[in-house]
């Protein structure tokens, strides 16, 4: 884990872009400020000694894949699962050109 | 002891209740009242619940308290709510809670803030703090809430009620709207121990839908209810009573606690818990990586709100920015950042290792021990708007819950004393694995020889 935080304006707008938020000026020296000081207090765990744990990524650790039977079941109609879509046409959501 | 009866006939009271305060608390941000009453009618022995706003509820709306959800009204219900209606509860309307479960304090949400019915310039916890109000101020007798590092039990103590989070797959997630799908958990808020035992009895259980959730026997928690705790093990960790960060009333009456049970008859073991200090460290890699990546799909394409724009990047964009709170943001922000290319293995595989330490530290302990204690949060509830602006400082009133979330295991608050201000003090009891019941069977006997439960606040 780096010492120093890394965190600057063109981190705070890179990492924004990448999760679809804009942030205006104010917002992104806000943001530079409160985040480098969690990440300066989420530092401490270079303290804690990993070399040979193994991650958790989840707490009830022997469970493997779990697959359901392979059986046609009951699903959703399509008018209920398009009621909240705020476009839609015929059994479709709409959504703004992809490319182009 | 409660009858099913004797709470039934309460549903009509209980809209009686909330028309003539919830305006002054605003715990419960939606109800229909016609449909109350039509269901009181139908199931005159139902009990009322009302439903923390992440849980999906068939055709009402459920919008996590944010704005990229307003007007969303799932096509399906949860498996927690499928299960109170074959139940027959009577489903009392939605709570209120931070933004996305995102908060201490109640305060984030986008229907403005919930107060706490003791002293209503002061937050009830959070995030399930409009279940835990609503519980508190008599509006309902119990409530579902929702708890990723202490969401159900910070409320629970800061309002003076019973909250507890089960074991990591005791509860079906499926229709809980995800924050931090390796930590959240639902469960139950309610007035005294024997209700909270109750709303888990009728939740519990495994569920095809959820493939997190444990194909394990579900016992009667209600016969756990025992006045009898002799033999019975309680480790208390040194790591939760620091010199500094608990505040001394706080501090006071967990250790009165202590005594009390050490009356009735338990062992107290000296115990160490010694990775704690890296708990809140780790939960604030985890748990904002979790966030982030759910989160991706709100973006206005299926439903929830839509900003119109020419492509569908700047469709999202748009309406994501307007969408979420600023504490939303944050988060979302903070595990993007851990997430991303560079970052991953310095933060997120550090945090999961970090994990491990503090999972093997409590399976540890349990060797020793059959329960452990300690505070649930280290100080009262504090002012609206006194640590909004101050994030880490939000962040460390979840210092004493969150390590549960991160071993699984289960928890419980109950009310344990008052400040000489009047403000509810709680304590935790942790459990092993898939073991509730001695938690309800010592927060019982502590309850049975205790009158902090009875006090009501005068709201």
């Amino acid at each position: 884990m780096p010492d120093t935080n890394p965190i600057d304006k063109k981190t705070v707008e890179h990492v924004a872009r990448l999760a679809r938020i804009n942030l205006s000026a104010q917002e992104i020296g806000l943001y530079k400020k409160q985040l480098a000081d969690i990440l300066e207090y989420i530092n401490k765990l270079n303290k804690v000694d990993v070399k040979n744990t193994l991650p958790t990524s989840h707490p009830m650790g022997k469970i493997k894949n779990v697959f359901r039977k392979d059986s046609a079941k009951k699903s959703l109609p399509v008018e209920d699962v398009l009621r909240n879509a705020p476009n839609k046409k015929d059994s479709l959501f709409v959504v703004p050109k992809i490319i182009g | 002891m409660h009858s099913k009866k004797a709470i039934s006939n309460t549903a009509k009271s209980c809209l009686d209740r909330i028309g003539a305060i919830n305006e002054k608390l605003n715990a419960i941000i939606y109800i229909d009242k016609d449909k109350v009453r039509r269901s009181a009618e139908e199931k005159p022995s139902g009990i009322p619940v009302t439903i923390k706003d992440n849980i999906c509820v068939k055709d009402e709306p459920t919008t996590c308290a944010s704005k990229i959800l307003e007007n969303f009204k799932p096509p399906y219900d949860a498996t927690v709510i499928k299960k109170l209606k074959d139940a027959g509860f009577i489903l009392m309307g939605k709570a209120n809670m931070d933004e996305f479960a995102f908060g201490s304090s109640c305060e984030t949400s986008c229907y403005g803030p919930t107060r706490n019915p003791w002293d209503t310039k002061r937050i009830p916890g959070g995030s399930s703090g409009g279940s835990a109000c609503a519980v508190a101020s008599g509006e309902v007798p119990m409530a579902l809430g929702s708890d990723t590092g202490g969401s159900i039990r910070q409320p629970a103590a800061l309002s003076g009620i019973v909250g507890m989070k089960p074991t990591y797959g005791r509860v079906s997630r499926y229709g809980l709207i995800a924050f931090a799908s390796s930590l959240d958990q639902i469960g139950p808020l309610a007035g005294n121990v024997r209700d909270a035992a109750v709303l888990l009895n009728a939740i519990s259980g495994y569920d095809e839908l959820d493939s997190t959730s444990r194909d394990v026997a579900c016992p009667d928690f209600t016969k756990s209810l025992e006045n009898d705790v002799r033999k019975i093990k309680i480790g208390v960790p040194r790591e939760y009573f620091p010199e500094k960060g608990l505040d001394g009333e706080v501090k006071g009456a967990i250790l009165e606690s202590k005594d009390i049970l050490q009356d009735l008859g338990v062992e107290l073991i000296d115990i160490g818990l010694p990775h704690t200090e890296y708990a809140l460290s780790c939960y604030y890699i985890i748990a904002p990586a979790e966030a982030s990546s759910n989160l991706a799909r709100f973006d206005g394409d299926q439903y929830g709100l839509r900003k119109d724009a020419k492509n569908m990047i700047d469709m999202h964009l748009k309406t994501r920015t307007a969408g979420f709170g600023d504490e939303a943001k944050r988060r979302i922000l903070l595990g993007t950042y851990s997430l991303s290319s560079g970052y991953y293995e310095a933060y997120y595989l550090k945090a999961m290792k970090v994990r491990t330490k503090i999972k093997n530290d409590f399976l540890e302990a349990f060797k020793k021990c059959d329960v452990i204690l300690t505070p649930t949060t280290p100080a009262p509830a504090f002012k609206i708007g006194e640590k909004i602006n101050d994030p880490l400082g939000m962040y460390l009133s979840d210092i004493f819950t969150i390590p549960a979330n991160l071993a699984g295991i289960p928890g419980i608050s109950i009310p344990c004393g008052f400040t000489k201000k009047g403000l509810p003090i709680g304590l935790q009891l942790l459990g092993k694995p898939f073991d509730e019941e001695t938690l309800f069977r010592v927060a019982y006997a502590f309850e049975q020889n205790t009158e902090f439960h009875k006090r009501k606040p005068n709201i």
